[in-house]
């Protein structure tokens, strides 16, 4: 898409986001190998240009369902990464009071239905999401998030079908990193596209270059705008590479050092975007670089939030089980 | 005195289902034959000609899809869904939704997804219907924390507790015994609500407590008039909802009568009896006058030839002989 029709506005949160996205995951890792994140630690280094691209399009009052690699979309949704950090680090104050991790990043406030420890376990929950707007009349749509490996899943067939069927305001975007771990996307799938799939189900599929934000905008928009004119779903694929390992320590033995250099040097979503704001001279070289710094202080302030932050109790143990009290015993200890 | 009228276990789910769409246009129904066909046990009849294709939608057989559509829907707080899993063998496909989905995105997400959604199922061996349509699984779902699970013995209690359960902000296991659903039972017309967590003593006694569940309640009634007949007094005590469980009405009961025999058609291991043993000898051991005698089925898979099923289920003579073997 020309770059000349998307509004400045637009183009400068893309790119902060993206940016936001990049500095808070090398942030991450760092933390992660300082002992100080615990747990599984899946970052999103690479693929910023896609929740970048999407979540342009989306408002507040939309959903989105995410993944085990999810601080992306969590960022770009409008999630507070001051709790989020404090959410990975385990304290009482993230965004699940310490109970979720990374794997569970989640902000129903702005509408981010939670990452997903289980592959493909969300689509069906951005479908539901789908039909209680459609039968509320809103005009609101939904977005599901997951990788290439959970387009083999039984719930990423069912759903499109649901959603095909019942004409549903959803957005299928599965993120092909082309890697499912270690086995590479070719192994697993048999077409060319993933995005082939859709042909199945009767919907329109696309596929597009995850590294170009302004290509991912352009499906995007024309995808959601179908959603929220009751036209129905949409697959896209987009065809990213994650620059880090599947998790963090992932020694990456199924792939080459050259291989990971390549896509850094020459597909890195920033820079291909940085590339076009500049010679476009829509932003001088000094206001991306403001936006740098302000993602450099932002994420520095969550990290001192959340090393300040208490650690969750006892108490905290046995709460948010239920929501509903009722009589009898709810929540069982010996 | 106004006469109640009788209704059947069916009717009495219907009749819920019929009053909670009246009352919340968030309320639907989806699942497998519930819409035209008004469910293989028709327990949605009616209802799709009432409120229309778009709250009582009829589901490609796809449960993980739907049943994750309704969790998802769910948690955007903008339905209310019931959803019916057609026979709860069929569980193992959508295992994922519910124990990994349902049961702890409230915890996960530090408290605040609600998940006001009621999954309703059947079970229950006796119509030879072999083995991946005839199992009582529901002590799956007390295992995993997260999920309500209610198992109704009557009409009355079906009506009920179905309300109860629509109207709670958690998800819900709603288990129907198939062989309930033509058994009659007052129930009155208008709406009402029974808590969960509340167990009912079906039949009041001083020799021996036993706990039933579902159907077994109705077999424990048999066997305690046939002892009542040889002067053993028995207490039935059905939980109705197995989560969360009413553990005071069951110790108070085995501390009155010192004995202690749990029914439930559900695998013998790691099971809902052995649940009510262990919390028997936990919590009134001091009170127990003998062994806790459990009545469940063999660990075997239900077979298909009726001779053999009517070996597999509990029966009344099973469980008077259970009762006898502890006086």
């Amino acid at each position: 898409m020309p770059v000349e029709e998307i509004p400045k506005e637009t183009l400068l949160w893309m790119y902060e986001t993206m940016v936001r996205i990049r500095v808070h995951e090398e942030r991450v890792a760092e933390l992660f190998a300082q002992g100080k994140v615990p747990g599984f630690v899946h970052l999103y280094t690479g693929e910023e240009a896609i929740a970048a691209g999407i979540m342009a399009h989306l408002r507040k009052d939309d959903f989105i369902t995410s993944t085990h690699r999810g601080h992306g979309h969590y960022i770009a949704k409008g999630g507070d990464i001051k709790a989020s950090m404090a959410e990975l680090f385990g304290k009482k104050t993230g965004s699940c009071k310490g109970k979720g991790g990374s794997m569970h990043i989640a902000d129903l406030d702005v509408g981010e239905l939670g990452a997903n420890g289980i592959v493909g376990g969300g689509i069906p929950h951005a479908v539901g999401a789908a039909l209680g707007i459609k039968l509320n009349g809103l005009d609101s749509v939904a977005v599901a998030f997951f990788g290439d490996g959970a387009a083999n899943q039984g719930t990423f067939h069912e759903s499109l079908n649901l959603a095909s069927i019942w004409k549903l305001p959803v957005v299928f975007v599965c993120e092909n990193n082309q890697y499912q771990i270690s086995l590479p996307a070719k192994e697993h799938t048999n077409v060319k596209d993933i995005a082939e799939r859709a042909k199945a189900y009767g919907i329109p599929g696309v596929a597009v270059d995850g590294q170009d934000v302004l290509a991912v905008y352009e499906v995007a928009k024309e995808a959601i705008e179908r959603a929220r004119r009751g036209e129905g779903p949409t697959l896209i694929e987009v065809k990213t590479y994650r620059f880090r390992g599947h998790f963090e320590g992932d020694p990456q033995v199924y792939r080459s050092k050259e291989e990971i250099e390549w896509w850094k040097e020459n597909k890195d979503p920033i820079k291909i975007f940085e590339k076009v704001l500049l010679e476009k001279g829509i932003f001088t070289k000094e206001e991306l670089e403001q936006v740098w710094e302000r993602a450099r202080k932002e994420i520095e302030e969550a990290v001192k939030f959340a090393e300040e932050s208490p650690w969750p109790t006892k108490e905290d143990l046995t709460e948010d089980v239920f929501s509903t009290p009722t009589k009898g015993v709810l929540v069982w200890q010996w | 005195m106004a006469m109640v009228r009788e209704i059947t276990f069916a009717q009495a789910i219907n009749e819920a289902l019929d009053y909670e769409m009246s009352k919340d246009e968030k309320v639907i129904i989806m699942g497998e034959d519930v819409g035209r066909y008004g469910g293989i046990f028709g327990a949605t009849a009616g209802l799709y000609e009432k409120y229309g294709p778009e709250r009582v939608r009829d589901t490609p057989i796809s449960e993980a899809g739907f049943i994750g559509a309704a969790i998802g829907a769910a948690a955007t707080g903008l339905l209310r869904p019931v959803v019916e899993l057609m026979f709860i063998d069929f569980l193992g496909v959508t295992f994922d939704q519910i124990f990994n989905q349902a049961a702890k995105m409230r915890y996960m997400f530090g408290g605040k997804a609600k998940i006001p959604m009621v999954l309703r199922t059947t079970c229950g061996a006796g119509f030879a219907a072999a083995a991946q349509h005839s199992q009582s699984l529901h002590a799956l779902f007390v295992h995993v924390p997260g999920l309500k699970v209610v198992m109704p013995s009557t009409p009355y209690d079906a009506k009920g507790l179905l309300i109860s359960s629509i109207e709670d902000d958690d998800p819900v296991i709603f288990i129907e015994h198939k062989g309930l659903y033509g058994i009659k039972g007052p129930v009155p017309e208008e709406p009402y609500t029974i808590p969960l967590g509340e167990a009912d003593v079906k039949k009041e006694g001083k020799d021996v407590t036993i706990v039933a569940t579902a159907a077994m309640v109705h077999k424990a009634l048999e066997a305690a008039k046939k002892l009542e007949e040889e002067g053993i007094s028995v207490e039935v005590v059905d939980p109705r909802t197995l989560v969360p469980l009413d553990v005071d009405t069951i110790v108070n009961s085995i501390k009155k009568t010192g004995r202690l025999v749990v029914v439930d058609e559900g695998y013998p291991r790691c099971s809902f009896a052995t649940d009510i043993a262990a919390i028997a000898a936990s919590k009134a051991f001091e009170y127990l006058k003998a062994p806790v005698k459990l009545v469940t089925p063999p660990a075997t898979p239900i077979p298909f030839s009726p001779a053999l099923e009517k070996e597999w289920i509990p029966s009344a003579e099973k469980i008077e002989k259970a009762v006898k073997e502890i006086l």
